[in-house]
Protein backbone atom coordinates (compact mmCIF):
# COMPACT_ATOMS: atom_id res chain seq x y z
CA UNK A 1 0.00 0.00 0.00
CA UNK A 2 1.27 3.61 -0.94
CA UNK A 3 1.31 5.98 1.33
CA UNK A 4 -0.51 8.28 0.24
CA UNK A 5 -3.87 6.07 -0.01
CA UNK A 6 -4.26 6.57 3.58
CA UNK A 7 -7.08 8.77 4.13
CA UNK A 8 -9.25 10.47 6.61
CA UNK A 9 -12.50 10.16 5.12
CA UNK A 10 -16.33 10.93 5.92
CA UNK A 11 -18.67 7.86 5.05
CA UNK A 12 -20.56 9.99 2.26
CA UNK A 13 -16.70 10.77 0.75
CA UNK A 14 -16.67 7.39 0.70
CA UNK A 15 -19.41 6.18 -1.01
CA UNK A 16 -18.68 8.37 -3.72
CA UNK A 17 -15.21 6.96 -4.13
CA UNK A 18 -16.43 3.53 -4.35
CA UNK A 19 -18.60 5.11 -6.79
CA UNK A 20 -16.67 6.34 -9.18
CA UNK A 21 -14.12 3.66 -8.66
CA UNK A 22 -17.18 0.93 -9.26
CA UNK A 23 -17.62 2.55 -12.47
CA UNK A 24 -20.44 5.31 -12.11
CA UNK A 25 -20.53 8.08 -14.71
CA UNK A 26 -23.78 9.51 -13.40
CA UNK A 27 -25.68 11.18 -11.20
CA UNK A 28 -28.64 12.89 -10.55
CA UNK A 29 -29.77 13.80 -7.49
CA UNK A 30 -31.45 16.35 -4.83
CA UNK A 31 -29.82 17.41 -1.58
CA UNK A 32 -31.62 16.49 1.75
CA UNK A 33 -29.61 15.54 4.72
CA UNK A 34 -27.12 13.63 5.58
CA UNK A 35 -26.53 12.57 2.56
CA UNK A 36 -25.73 16.16 0.90
CA UNK A 37 -22.30 15.75 0.76
CA UNK A 38 -22.78 12.29 -1.71
CA UNK A 39 -24.44 15.02 -4.41
CA UNK A 40 -21.40 17.51 -3.65
CA UNK A 41 -18.64 15.52 -4.04
CA UNK A 42 -20.13 13.60 -6.97
CA UNK A 43 -20.39 16.70 -8.78
CA UNK A 44 -17.00 17.90 -8.64
CA UNK A 45 -15.66 14.24 -9.19
CA UNK A 46 -17.51 12.93 -12.03
CA UNK A 47 -16.84 16.09 -14.72
CA UNK A 48 -12.85 15.08 -13.62
CA UNK A 49 -13.87 11.21 -14.89
CA UNK A 50 -15.80 12.26 -17.98
CA UNK A 51 -19.30 11.52 -16.05
CA UNK A 52 -21.84 13.87 -15.80
CA UNK A 53 -23.95 15.14 -12.62
CA UNK A 54 -27.26 16.58 -12.39
CA UNK A 55 -28.90 18.11 -9.55
CA UNK A 56 -32.85 17.70 -10.47
CA UNK A 57 -35.76 19.62 -9.97
CA UNK A 58 -36.62 16.52 -7.19
CA UNK A 59 -36.24 13.17 -5.89
CA UNK A 60 -38.52 11.88 -8.98
CA UNK A 61 -36.91 13.38 -11.19
CA UNK A 62 -33.95 12.08 -9.97
CA UNK A 63 -34.06 8.52 -10.35
CA UNK A 64 -35.82 8.56 -13.34
CA UNK A 65 -32.66 10.42 -14.63
CA UNK A 66 -30.68 7.51 -13.19
CA UNK A 67 -32.74 4.69 -14.57
CA UNK A 68 -32.68 6.82 -18.49
CA UNK A 69 -28.71 6.98 -17.85
CA UNK A 70 -28.67 3.43 -17.24
CA UNK A 71 -30.72 2.46 -20.02
CA UNK A 72 -28.38 4.83 -22.29
CA UNK A 73 -25.15 2.43 -20.48
CA UNK A 74 -23.81 4.94 -17.77
CA UNK A 75 -23.24 3.36 -14.47
CA UNK A 76 -25.94 5.79 -12.23
CA UNK A 77 -26.69 6.19 -8.77
CA UNK A 78 -28.66 8.76 -7.33
CA UNK A 79 -28.58 9.55 -3.20
CA UNK A 80 -31.44 10.52 -0.45
CA UNK A 81 -32.80 10.65 3.37
CA UNK A 82 -36.12 9.14 4.30
CA UNK A 83 -38.21 11.63 2.86
CA UNK A 84 -36.77 11.92 -0.64
CA UNK A 85 -36.53 7.37 0.10
CA UNK A 86 -40.25 7.32 -0.46
CA UNK A 87 -40.88 9.56 -3.13
CA UNK A 88 -38.59 7.17 -5.15
CA UNK A 89 -40.29 3.91 -4.38
CA UNK A 90 -42.39 4.04 -7.71
CA UNK A 91 -39.71 4.50 -9.97
CA UNK A 92 -37.42 1.69 -7.77
CA UNK A 93 -40.60 -0.50 -8.98
CA UNK A 94 -40.20 0.22 -12.06
CA UNK A 95 -36.37 0.13 -12.47
CA UNK A 96 -36.87 -3.75 -10.45
CA UNK A 97 -39.63 -4.55 -13.58
CA UNK A 98 -37.87 -3.31 -16.62
CA UNK A 99 -34.62 -4.40 -14.81
CA UNK A 100 -32.43 -1.21 -14.71
CA UNK A 101 -29.60 -1.57 -12.90
CA UNK A 102 -28.90 1.53 -10.49
CA UNK A 103 -27.66 2.42 -7.26
CA UNK A 104 -29.74 4.49 -4.70
CA UNK A 105 -28.46 5.52 -1.44
CA UNK A 106 -30.10 6.37 1.49
CA UNK A 107 -28.57 7.87 4.38
CA UNK A 108 -31.31 7.28 6.85
CA UNK A 109 -32.18 10.26 9.46
CA UNK A 110 -35.02 10.54 12.15
CA UNK A 111 -38.66 9.75 10.40
CA UNK A 112 -41.72 9.61 9.84
CA UNK A 113 -42.14 12.39 7.46
CA UNK A 114 -39.08 15.21 7.75
CA UNK A 115 -38.55 13.59 11.01
CA UNK A 116 -35.31 14.72 12.69
CA UNK A 117 -33.21 15.50 9.30
CA UNK A 118 -29.09 15.59 11.50
CA UNK A 119 -30.14 12.58 13.52
CA UNK A 120 -29.56 9.29 12.96
CA UNK A 121 -32.00 6.19 12.50
CA UNK A 122 -33.00 2.96 11.07
CA UNK A 123 -36.55 3.56 10.27
CA UNK A 124 -36.12 2.48 6.65
CA UNK A 125 -35.07 -1.06 6.68
CA UNK A 126 -38.41 -2.14 6.06
CA UNK A 127 -39.02 0.62 3.22
CA UNK A 128 -35.82 -0.56 1.69
CA UNK A 129 -37.71 -4.29 1.34
CA UNK A 130 -40.96 -3.54 0.57
CA UNK A 131 -41.51 0.41 -0.16
CA UNK A 132 -42.23 -0.04 -3.67
CA UNK A 133 -45.55 -1.68 -4.60
CA UNK A 134 -45.98 -4.94 -5.87
CA UNK A 135 -44.44 -8.42 -5.49
CA UNK A 136 -40.85 -8.35 -5.94
CA UNK A 137 -37.67 -9.26 -4.47
CA UNK A 138 -34.51 -6.39 -3.43
CA UNK A 139 -31.03 -6.23 -2.88
CA UNK A 140 -30.13 -3.97 0.21
CA UNK A 141 -26.78 -3.13 1.07
CA UNK A 142 -25.80 -2.18 5.00
CA UNK A 143 -22.14 -0.86 5.49
CA UNK A 144 -21.00 -0.10 9.37
CA UNK A 145 -17.46 1.75 8.91
CA UNK A 146 -16.22 4.43 6.12
CA UNK A 147 -14.10 1.24 4.65
CA UNK A 148 -16.96 -0.81 4.12
CA UNK A 149 -19.27 2.44 2.78
CA UNK A 150 -15.83 2.02 -0.18
CA UNK A 151 -16.25 -1.44 -0.61
CA UNK A 152 -20.22 -1.99 -0.27
CA UNK A 153 -20.84 0.86 -2.79
CA UNK A 154 -18.71 -1.00 -5.15
CA UNK A 155 -20.63 -4.39 -3.98
CA UNK A 156 -23.77 -2.40 -4.70
CA UNK A 157 -22.38 -1.37 -8.71
CA UNK A 158 -21.37 -4.84 -9.52
CA UNK A 159 -24.62 -6.68 -8.05
CA UNK A 160 -26.71 -4.07 -10.27
CA UNK A 161 -25.11 -5.10 -12.93
CA UNK A 162 -24.93 -8.93 -12.47
CA UNK A 163 -28.44 -8.65 -11.55
CA UNK A 164 -29.95 -6.19 -13.63
CA UNK A 165 -31.89 -4.64 -10.85
CA UNK A 166 -32.12 -1.60 -8.58
CA UNK A 167 -30.15 -2.16 -5.79
CA UNK A 168 -30.44 0.31 -2.23
CA UNK A 169 -27.08 1.54 -0.42
CA UNK A 170 -28.55 2.34 3.11
CA UNK A 171 -26.78 4.07 5.33
CA UNK A 172 -27.13 6.16 8.34
CA UNK A 173 -26.33 9.85 9.75
CA UNK A 174 -23.54 8.49 11.42
CA UNK A 175 -22.12 6.15 8.99
CA UNK A 176 -22.48 9.09 6.62
CA UNK A 177 -21.05 12.09 8.88
CA UNK A 178 -18.12 10.27 10.51
CA UNK A 179 -14.83 10.38 9.22
CA UNK A 180 -12.08 7.68 10.14
CA UNK A 181 -8.82 6.24 8.76
CA UNK A 182 -9.08 4.63 5.64
CA UNK A 183 -6.79 2.65 3.05
CA UNK A 184 -7.63 2.65 -0.21
CA UNK A 185 -7.10 -0.43 -2.52
CA UNK A 186 -5.09 0.47 -5.13
CA UNK A 187 -6.42 0.52 -9.05
CA UNK A 188 -6.37 -3.23 -10.49
CA UNK A 189 -6.70 -4.77 -6.76
CA UNK A 190 -11.37 -4.13 -7.48
CA UNK A 191 -12.94 -6.15 -8.84
CA UNK A 192 -15.74 -4.89 -11.28
CA UNK A 193 -18.85 -6.58 -12.71
CA UNK A 194 -20.18 -5.05 -15.89
CA UNK A 195 -23.94 -5.79 -17.49
CA UNK A 196 -23.97 -8.44 -20.50
CA UNK A 197 -23.97 -6.88 -23.68
CA UNK A 198 -26.27 -8.28 -26.47
CA UNK A 199 -24.30 -11.40 -27.99
CA UNK A 200 -26.90 -11.53 -30.97
CA UNK A 201 -27.30 -8.74 -34.10
CA UNK A 202 -30.35 -6.11 -33.07
CA UNK A 203 -32.84 -8.34 -35.26
CA UNK A 204 -32.71 -11.18 -33.15
CA UNK A 205 -32.40 -9.46 -29.98
CA UNK A 206 -34.79 -10.21 -27.24
CA UNK A 207 -34.58 -7.63 -24.55
CA UNK A 208 -35.93 -9.53 -21.73
CA UNK A 209 -35.16 -13.10 -23.23
CA UNK A 210 -33.42 -14.44 -20.10
CA UNK A 211 -30.16 -16.48 -20.09
CA UNK A 212 -29.22 -19.47 -18.11
CA UNK A 213 -28.56 -17.55 -15.18
CA UNK A 214 -32.47 -15.95 -15.37
CA UNK A 215 -30.38 -12.07 -16.19
CA UNK A 216 -31.53 -11.00 -20.09
CA UNK A 217 -28.41 -9.38 -21.96
CA UNK A 218 -28.82 -5.56 -21.80
CA UNK A 219 -28.10 -3.38 -25.09
CA UNK A 220 -27.49 0.58 -24.44
CA UNK A 221 -29.83 2.49 -25.82
CA UNK A 222 -28.96 4.18 -28.83
CA UNK A 223 -26.34 1.70 -29.99
CA UNK A 224 -29.14 0.16 -32.99
CA UNK A 225 -31.20 -2.31 -30.48
CA UNK A 226 -34.47 -0.99 -30.78
CA UNK A 227 -36.59 -2.01 -27.68
CA UNK A 228 -39.46 -0.86 -25.91
CA UNK A 229 -39.17 -0.22 -21.70
CA UNK A 230 -42.50 -0.52 -19.83
CA UNK A 231 -43.62 -0.73 -16.48
CA UNK A 232 -45.78 -2.60 -17.73
CA UNK A 233 -45.67 -6.59 -17.51
CA UNK A 234 -44.33 -7.46 -20.94
CA UNK A 235 -43.15 -9.98 -23.03
CA UNK A 236 -39.32 -10.93 -24.17
CA UNK A 237 -40.28 -8.23 -26.71
CA UNK A 238 -40.81 -5.70 -23.85
CA UNK A 239 -44.41 -5.15 -24.78
CA UNK A 240 -46.99 -5.14 -22.63
CA UNK A 241 -49.10 -8.19 -22.25
CA UNK A 242 -52.02 -9.26 -20.00
CA UNK A 243 -50.72 -13.23 -20.69
CA UNK A 244 -51.17 -14.46 -17.45
CA UNK A 245 -48.51 -17.22 -17.95
CA UNK A 246 -46.21 -14.36 -19.33
CA UNK A 247 -46.71 -12.33 -15.85
CA UNK A 248 -46.40 -15.63 -13.89
CA UNK A 249 -43.05 -16.23 -15.50
CA UNK A 250 -41.83 -12.67 -15.71
CA UNK A 251 -42.76 -12.13 -11.84
CA UNK A 252 -41.38 -15.31 -10.70
CA UNK A 253 -37.88 -14.97 -12.83
CA UNK A 254 -37.29 -11.17 -11.26
CA UNK A 255 -37.91 -12.39 -7.62
CA UNK A 256 -35.69 -16.13 -8.10
CA UNK A 257 -32.99 -14.16 -9.82
CA UNK A 258 -32.37 -12.95 -6.52
CA UNK A 259 -33.57 -15.23 -4.58
CA UNK A 260 -32.26 -18.05 -5.63
CA UNK A 261 -28.64 -16.67 -5.39
CA UNK A 262 -28.41 -15.24 -2.21
CA UNK A 263 -25.20 -16.86 -1.14
CA UNK A 264 -23.73 -14.82 -3.80
CA UNK A 265 -25.51 -11.70 -2.49
CA UNK A 266 -24.87 -12.37 1.11
CA UNK A 267 -22.13 -10.75 3.22
CA UNK A 268 -21.88 -10.96 6.72
CA UNK A 269 -19.34 -9.98 9.52
CA UNK A 270 -19.36 -12.14 12.63
CA UNK A 271 -17.49 -11.04 15.95
CA UNK A 272 -16.41 -12.98 18.59
CA UNK A 273 -18.40 -15.90 17.75
CA UNK A 274 -15.96 -18.35 18.13
CA UNK A 275 -17.49 -19.90 21.52
CA UNK A 276 -20.43 -17.88 21.83
CA UNK A 277 -23.79 -19.14 23.75
CA UNK A 278 -25.91 -15.96 22.56
CA UNK A 279 -25.51 -13.24 19.35
CA UNK A 280 -26.57 -9.72 19.28
CA UNK A 281 -27.90 -9.25 15.47
CA UNK A 282 -27.19 -5.61 14.63
CA UNK A 283 -26.24 -3.90 11.70
CA UNK A 284 -25.05 -0.59 10.50
CA UNK A 285 -23.85 2.31 13.12
CA UNK A 286 -25.36 0.29 15.93
CA UNK A 287 -22.95 -2.55 15.20
CA UNK A 288 -20.21 -0.98 16.22
CA UNK A 289 -21.65 0.10 19.24
CA UNK A 290 -22.50 -3.58 19.68
CA UNK A 291 -19.14 -4.40 19.43
CA UNK A 292 -17.92 -2.09 21.90
CA UNK A 293 -20.48 -3.78 24.12
CA UNK A 294 -19.26 -7.69 23.10
CA UNK A 295 -15.85 -6.39 24.54
CA UNK A 296 -16.87 -5.19 27.84
CA UNK A 297 -19.25 -8.36 28.35
CA UNK A 298 -17.10 -10.78 27.20
CA UNK A 299 -14.61 -9.16 30.03
CA UNK A 300 -17.37 -9.96 32.22
CA UNK A 301 -17.18 -13.52 31.71
CA UNK A 302 -20.12 -13.19 28.75
CA UNK A 303 -19.74 -15.66 25.87
CA UNK A 304 -21.68 -13.37 23.44
CA UNK A 305 -21.24 -12.45 19.97
CA UNK A 306 -22.40 -10.29 16.90
CA UNK A 307 -23.89 -11.59 13.58
CA UNK A 308 -23.68 -8.47 11.70
CA UNK A 309 -25.62 -9.03 8.14
CA UNK A 310 -23.77 -6.35 5.18
CA UNK A 311 -26.48 -7.59 3.09
CA UNK A 312 -30.14 -7.00 5.10
CA UNK A 313 -32.06 -7.75 2.27
CA UNK A 314 -32.29 -10.51 1.13
CA UNK A 315 -31.73 -11.58 4.44
CA UNK A 316 -29.24 -14.23 4.96
CA UNK A 317 -31.53 -16.93 5.75
CA UNK A 318 -29.36 -19.50 6.24
CA UNK A 319 -27.33 -17.99 9.02
CA UNK A 320 -29.55 -16.99 10.66
CA UNK A 321 -31.19 -19.96 10.92
CA UNK A 322 -27.96 -21.62 12.07
CA UNK A 323 -27.74 -19.04 14.68
CA UNK A 324 -31.58 -19.87 15.85
CA UNK A 325 -30.10 -23.82 16.33
CA UNK A 326 -27.10 -22.64 18.35
CA UNK A 327 -27.84 -20.03 19.82
CA UNK A 328 -29.24 -19.87 23.60
CA UNK A 329 -30.39 -16.49 22.65
CA UNK A 330 -30.81 -14.06 19.64
CA UNK A 331 -30.82 -10.35 20.59
CA UNK A 332 -31.50 -7.72 17.88
CA UNK A 333 -31.07 -4.15 18.41
CA UNK A 334 -31.50 -0.99 15.78
CA UNK A 335 -32.49 2.64 16.20
CA UNK A 336 -36.02 1.38 15.05
CA UNK A 337 -38.62 -0.02 17.05
CA UNK A 338 -37.90 -3.87 15.70
CA UNK A 339 -38.09 -3.75 12.25
CA UNK A 340 -35.23 -6.60 11.45
CA UNK A 341 -37.03 -7.79 14.61
CA UNK A 342 -39.21 -8.86 12.79
CA UNK A 343 -37.00 -10.90 10.09
CA UNK A 344 -34.97 -12.47 12.56
CA UNK A 345 -38.08 -13.73 14.37
CA UNK A 346 -39.22 -15.39 11.63
CA UNK A 347 -36.82 -17.03 10.29
CA UNK A 348 -34.95 -17.78 14.53
CA UNK A 349 -38.11 -17.89 16.35
CA UNK A 350 -39.33 -21.76 16.19
CA UNK A 351 -35.74 -22.55 17.07
CA UNK A 352 -34.98 -20.20 20.25
CA UNK A 353 -35.74 -17.10 22.40
CA UNK A 354 -35.38 -13.69 19.91
CA UNK A 355 -35.54 -10.60 21.79
CA UNK A 356 -35.65 -6.79 20.72
CA UNK A 357 -34.18 -3.64 21.54
CA UNK A 358 -34.97 -0.42 19.91
CA UNK A 359 -33.99 2.79 20.63
CA UNK A 360 -35.91 6.02 18.19
CA UNK A 361 -34.32 9.24 20.16
CA UNK A 362 -31.98 10.72 17.54
CA UNK A 363 -29.17 9.38 19.33
CA UNK A 364 -26.83 6.49 18.69
CA UNK A 365 -27.45 3.53 20.87
CA UNK A 366 -24.44 3.93 23.66
CA UNK A 367 -22.50 0.47 24.61
CA UNK A 368 -23.50 0.75 28.35
CA UNK A 369 -27.16 0.63 27.09
CA UNK A 370 -26.56 -2.76 25.34
CA UNK A 371 -25.02 -4.06 28.32
CA UNK A 372 -27.58 -3.71 30.36
CA UNK A 373 -30.18 -4.69 28.11
CA UNK A 374 -28.01 -7.96 27.70
CA UNK A 375 -27.87 -8.31 31.98
CA UNK A 376 -31.16 -7.52 32.41
CA UNK A 377 -33.10 -8.99 30.27
CA UNK B 1 -2.41 11.99 31.67
CA UNK B 2 -3.78 10.08 28.49
CA UNK B 3 -6.11 11.75 25.95
CA UNK B 4 -8.57 9.80 24.24
CA UNK B 5 -11.75 11.97 24.33
CA UNK B 6 -11.79 15.31 22.69
CA UNK B 7 -15.01 17.45 23.07
CA UNK B 8 -15.29 20.78 20.79
CA UNK B 9 -18.75 22.45 21.30
CA UNK B 10 -20.08 26.24 20.75
CA UNK B 11 -22.45 27.06 18.33
CA UNK B 12 -22.69 26.51 14.39
CA UNK B 13 -20.57 28.25 12.36
CA UNK B 14 -18.00 28.91 14.15
CA UNK B 15 -16.20 25.67 12.92
CA UNK B 16 -15.68 23.47 15.20
CA UNK B 17 -16.76 20.34 12.99
CA UNK B 18 -13.70 21.88 10.72
CA UNK B 19 -11.30 21.98 14.14
CA UNK B 20 -12.10 18.47 14.81
CA UNK B 21 -11.49 17.03 11.16
CA UNK B 22 -7.89 18.76 11.55
CA UNK B 23 -7.22 17.39 14.56
CA UNK B 24 -8.59 13.48 13.37
CA UNK B 25 -6.65 14.48 10.24
CA UNK B 26 -3.45 15.20 12.21
CA UNK B 27 -3.64 12.73 14.61
CA UNK B 28 -3.84 10.28 11.42
CA UNK B 29 -0.51 11.82 10.18
CA UNK B 30 1.42 10.76 13.32
CA UNK B 31 0.12 7.01 12.84
CA UNK B 32 -2.96 7.00 15.49
CA UNK B 33 -6.66 5.86 15.07
CA UNK B 34 -9.12 8.39 14.71
CA UNK B 35 -13.02 8.63 14.29
CA UNK B 36 -14.23 11.90 14.14
CA UNK B 37 -18.07 12.56 14.43
CA UNK B 38 -20.13 15.78 15.45
CA UNK B 39 -24.03 16.75 16.29
CA UNK B 40 -25.46 19.70 15.28
CA UNK B 41 -28.57 21.34 14.32
CA UNK B 42 -30.40 21.89 11.06
CA UNK B 43 -29.39 25.74 11.11
CA UNK B 44 -26.20 26.90 9.09
CA UNK B 45 -25.35 29.63 12.11
CA UNK B 46 -26.51 29.40 15.25
CA UNK B 47 -27.73 26.90 17.30
CA UNK B 48 -25.95 24.26 19.57
CA UNK B 49 -23.09 22.68 17.70
CA UNK B 50 -20.44 19.92 18.84
CA UNK B 51 -17.29 17.96 17.45
CA UNK B 52 -16.29 14.90 18.87
CA UNK B 53 -12.87 13.65 17.98
CA UNK B 54 -11.47 10.05 19.62
CA UNK B 55 -7.65 9.77 19.09
CA UNK B 56 -6.28 6.03 20.37
CA UNK B 57 -4.13 3.75 19.44
CA UNK B 58 -6.49 0.59 19.15
CA UNK B 59 -9.58 -0.25 16.85
CA UNK B 60 -12.42 2.27 17.60
CA UNK B 61 -15.95 0.72 17.41
CA UNK B 62 -18.27 3.11 19.00
CA UNK B 63 -17.73 6.44 17.91
CA UNK B 64 -19.34 8.22 20.19
CA UNK B 65 -18.25 9.97 23.28
CA UNK B 66 -20.09 9.89 26.32
CA UNK B 67 -17.76 10.87 29.00
CA UNK B 68 -14.29 13.27 27.68
CA UNK B 69 -10.76 13.70 28.29
CA UNK B 70 -10.65 17.50 27.00
CA UNK B 71 -13.62 19.61 26.31
CA UNK B 72 -13.09 22.82 24.58
CA UNK B 73 -16.24 24.98 25.12
CA UNK B 74 -16.75 28.20 23.13
CA UNK B 75 -19.95 29.68 24.47
CA UNK B 76 -21.53 29.74 28.01
CA UNK B 77 -24.27 27.99 26.63
CA UNK B 78 -21.94 24.87 25.23
CA UNK B 79 -20.35 25.49 28.58
CA UNK B 80 -23.12 25.15 30.71
CA UNK B 81 -24.43 21.74 28.62
CA UNK B 82 -20.71 19.87 28.51
CA UNK B 83 -18.86 20.22 31.60
CA UNK B 84 -21.07 17.64 32.99
CA UNK B 85 -19.58 15.50 30.46
CA UNK B 86 -15.76 16.26 31.86
CA UNK B 87 -14.20 12.91 33.26
CA UNK B 88 -13.00 14.04 36.49
CA UNK B 89 -9.11 15.48 36.12
CA UNK B 90 -9.68 16.12 32.62
CA UNK B 91 -9.17 19.20 31.00
CA UNK B 92 -11.69 22.38 30.22
CA UNK B 93 -9.96 24.83 27.51
CA UNK B 94 -13.19 27.89 27.61
CA UNK B 95 -13.12 31.04 26.02
CA UNK B 96 -12.25 33.59 28.58
CA UNK B 97 -15.82 35.39 27.97
CA UNK B 98 -17.21 32.54 29.57
CA UNK B 99 -18.16 32.72 33.19
CA UNK B 100 -17.69 29.35 35.08
CA UNK B 101 -20.80 29.43 36.44
CA UNK B 102 -20.35 25.41 37.32
CA UNK B 103 -17.34 24.70 39.72
CA UNK B 104 -15.55 21.40 39.43
CA UNK B 105 -12.04 21.45 41.53
CA UNK B 106 -11.59 17.88 39.99
CA UNK B 107 -10.29 19.43 36.51
CA UNK B 108 -7.89 21.68 35.18
CA UNK B 109 -9.30 24.83 33.66
CA UNK B 110 -7.76 27.42 30.74
CA UNK B 111 -9.33 30.46 30.11
CA UNK B 112 -8.06 31.53 27.26
CA UNK B 113 -8.80 34.48 25.44
CA UNK B 114 -9.97 33.10 22.09
CA UNK B 115 -12.45 34.70 20.44
CA UNK B 116 -11.39 38.13 21.58
CA UNK B 117 -7.74 37.54 20.03
CA UNK B 118 -9.47 36.65 16.60
CA UNK B 119 -11.38 39.31 16.39
CA UNK B 120 -9.12 41.91 17.95
CA UNK B 121 -5.49 40.52 17.48
CA UNK B 122 -6.13 38.97 13.93
CA UNK B 123 -8.97 40.31 13.05
CA UNK B 124 -10.54 37.75 11.47
CA UNK B 125 -13.63 35.75 14.09
CA UNK B 126 -13.10 33.17 11.23
CA UNK B 127 -10.02 31.74 12.48
CA UNK B 128 -10.93 31.27 16.49
CA UNK B 129 -11.57 27.84 15.76
CA UNK B 130 -7.93 27.12 14.89
CA UNK B 131 -6.26 29.37 17.85
CA UNK B 132 -8.37 26.86 19.88
CA UNK B 133 -6.43 23.84 18.23
CA UNK B 134 -3.37 25.71 18.72
CA UNK B 135 -4.17 25.70 22.39
CA UNK B 136 -5.79 22.24 22.63
CA UNK B 137 -2.08 20.94 20.77
CA UNK B 138 0.03 23.27 23.35
CA UNK B 139 -1.86 21.82 26.09
CA UNK B 140 -2.64 18.00 25.89
CA UNK B 141 0.29 17.28 23.11
CA UNK B 142 -2.13 14.98 22.04
CA UNK B 143 -0.83 15.41 18.38
CA UNK B 144 2.73 16.68 16.49
CA UNK B 145 2.99 20.28 15.83
CA UNK B 146 4.15 19.19 12.35
CA UNK B 147 0.98 17.23 11.62
CA UNK B 148 -1.25 19.61 13.26
CA UNK B 149 0.09 22.22 10.69
CA UNK B 150 0.03 20.37 7.42
CA UNK B 151 -3.60 19.33 8.31
CA UNK B 152 -4.78 22.68 9.05
CA UNK B 153 -3.24 24.02 5.75
CA UNK B 154 -4.92 21.07 3.97
CA UNK B 155 -7.81 21.54 5.19
CA UNK B 156 -8.84 25.57 5.31
CA UNK B 157 -10.02 27.50 2.28
CA UNK B 158 -7.57 28.94 -0.11
CA UNK B 159 -5.92 31.73 0.50
CA UNK B 160 -6.10 31.25 4.15
CA UNK B 161 -3.53 29.66 4.61
CA UNK B 162 -0.80 32.09 6.08
CA UNK B 163 -3.38 33.82 8.56
CA UNK B 164 -4.81 30.19 9.55
CA UNK B 165 -1.05 29.80 10.38
CA UNK B 166 -0.59 32.49 12.19
CA UNK B 167 -3.95 31.44 14.23
CA UNK B 168 -1.97 28.33 15.24
CA UNK B 169 0.50 30.00 16.31
CA UNK B 170 -1.24 32.40 18.56
CA UNK B 171 -2.93 29.28 19.98
CA UNK B 172 0.48 28.00 21.25
CA UNK B 173 1.96 31.05 22.57
CA UNK B 174 -1.70 31.90 24.34
CA UNK B 175 -0.94 28.90 26.58
CA UNK B 176 3.16 29.04 26.86
CA UNK B 177 2.90 32.43 27.94
CA UNK B 178 0.04 31.60 30.67
CA UNK B 179 -1.93 34.01 29.52
CA UNK B 180 -4.68 31.34 28.97
CA UNK B 181 -3.84 29.77 32.47
CA UNK B 182 -5.53 31.66 35.33
CA UNK B 183 -7.38 28.93 37.08
CA UNK B 184 -6.94 25.59 39.14
CA UNK B 185 -4.98 22.41 38.56
CA UNK B 186 -6.54 18.97 39.36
Amino acid sequence: MTVEKIKLMQGNEACVEGAVAAGMRFFAGYPITPSTEIAEISAAKLPRVGGKFIQMEDEIASISAVIGASLAGKKAMTATSGPGFSLKQESIGYAVIAEIPCVIVNVQRGGPSTGMPTSPAQGDVMQARWGTHGDHSIIALYPSTVKEVYDTTIKAFNLAEKYRTPVILLMDEVIGHMREKVVLPREGEIKIYNRKKPTVSPEEYKPYKATDDMVPEMANIGEGYRYHVTGLVHDEFGNPTNNNVTAEELIKRLVNKIENNIDDIVEYEEYKMEDAEEVIVAYGSTARSVKSAIDILRDRGRKIGLFKPITIWPSPKKELELLGKNMKRILVVEMNMGQYLLEVERICRKYTEVKGYGRVNGELISPNEIVSFVEEG
Amino acid sequence: MVFREFRLSGSGGQGLILAGVILAEAALKDGKNVVQSQSYGPEARGGASRSEVIICDSIINYPKIEKCDLLLALTQKAYEKYIDTLKSGGVLIKDDNIEETIKRDDIEVYSVPIISTANNGLKRPMVANIIALGCICEVTKVVTKESLEKSVINRVPHGTEEINKKALYEGYSLIKSKKGKICHEA
